[in-house]
């Protein structure tokens, strides 16, 4: 379903599919018909392929808190920047090397809340949401699920 | 008390088998508890919660942490650290 330009300026778009997404449509959702924003920021995750090691990586998740724990991040983000608008996409399942993972949009008046905010949720997503990676080798065989990096967990801190 | 319980990921894949119901026993009151008693339900459980530190939990859908009461919880949810975004 195709989120209308109100709700995005009204209340966070959350969306958690296995479909992808168009990033320039989200934009063009996000800001067509509005003369109130000045910057718009986007951030995607992509499916690397490690070197040319991966075939895919797979995507599990918890629905309906994957949705709730997205939603509550871009509350959060929303309250402490003065955002026009704010996107949040993840895909679970199956995605292949160059294929796209999450998309963040975030809209604001200027240009810092916009960069500040979608680096926020990015960090909190990371972290907080109910998504686990597994990988599948190319050479086959059982892939080992990917583990968490401390570093994700201590960019939380930039943000107390 | 019977409580839905889930698994995600690697314990998931530990337990073999994705949710079940459990009656936890008296003296079970919170999250630690609760992963204490299904460690004890088996050698599948054990291997699964042979780390405690690094298993995460979520009450109704809703991160909680080790100490938080599962009184009048529905559905109690454990999974490995996450590793979205």
């Amino acid at each position: 379903m195709r989120p209308t330009v109100a709700d995005a300026r009204t209340s966070p778009v959350i969306r958690v599919q296995s479909e992808d997404f168009d990033v320039a449509a989200e934009i063009a959702a996000l800001a067509g018909g509005r003369t109130d924003i000045g910057a718009i920021v986007t951030f995607t995750g992509l499916c690397r392929d490690e070197g040319g090691r991966l075939a895919a990586l797979e995507l599990e998740h918890y629905p309906g808190m994957a949705e709730g724990e997205i939603a509550r991040v871009a509350q959060e983000a929303a309250r402490r920047w003065p955002l026009t608008g704010l996107v949040a996409i993840h895909r679970y399942g199956l995605i292949r090397p160059g294929e796209n993972i999450v998309l963040v949009v975030a809209a604001s008046a200027h240009r810092r809340a916009a960069f500040e905010a979608a680096d926020f949720m990015m960090d909190f997503l990371k972290s907080r949401a109910p998504f686990w990676k597994r990988e599948h080798p190319r050479e086959g065989g059982a892939g080992a699920w990917v583990e968490a990096k401390d570093e994700d967990e201590d960019a939380l801190g930039r943000w107390d | 008390m019977s409580v839905k319980v889930v698994y995600f990921a690697w314990l998931r894949e530990r337990i073999g088998k994705p949710e079940e119901t459990i009656d936890p026993p008296a003296g079970v009151t919170t999250i630690a508890d609760l992963a204490a008693h299904l460690a004890g339900l088996g050698e599948e459980y054990a291997y699964a919660f042979e780390n405690p530190s690094i298993v995460r939990a979520a009450i109704d859908r809703v991160h909680a942490k080790p100490d938080a009461p599962i009184a009048g919880a529905r559905e109690i949810a454990f999974f490995p650290p996450m590793t979205g975004g």
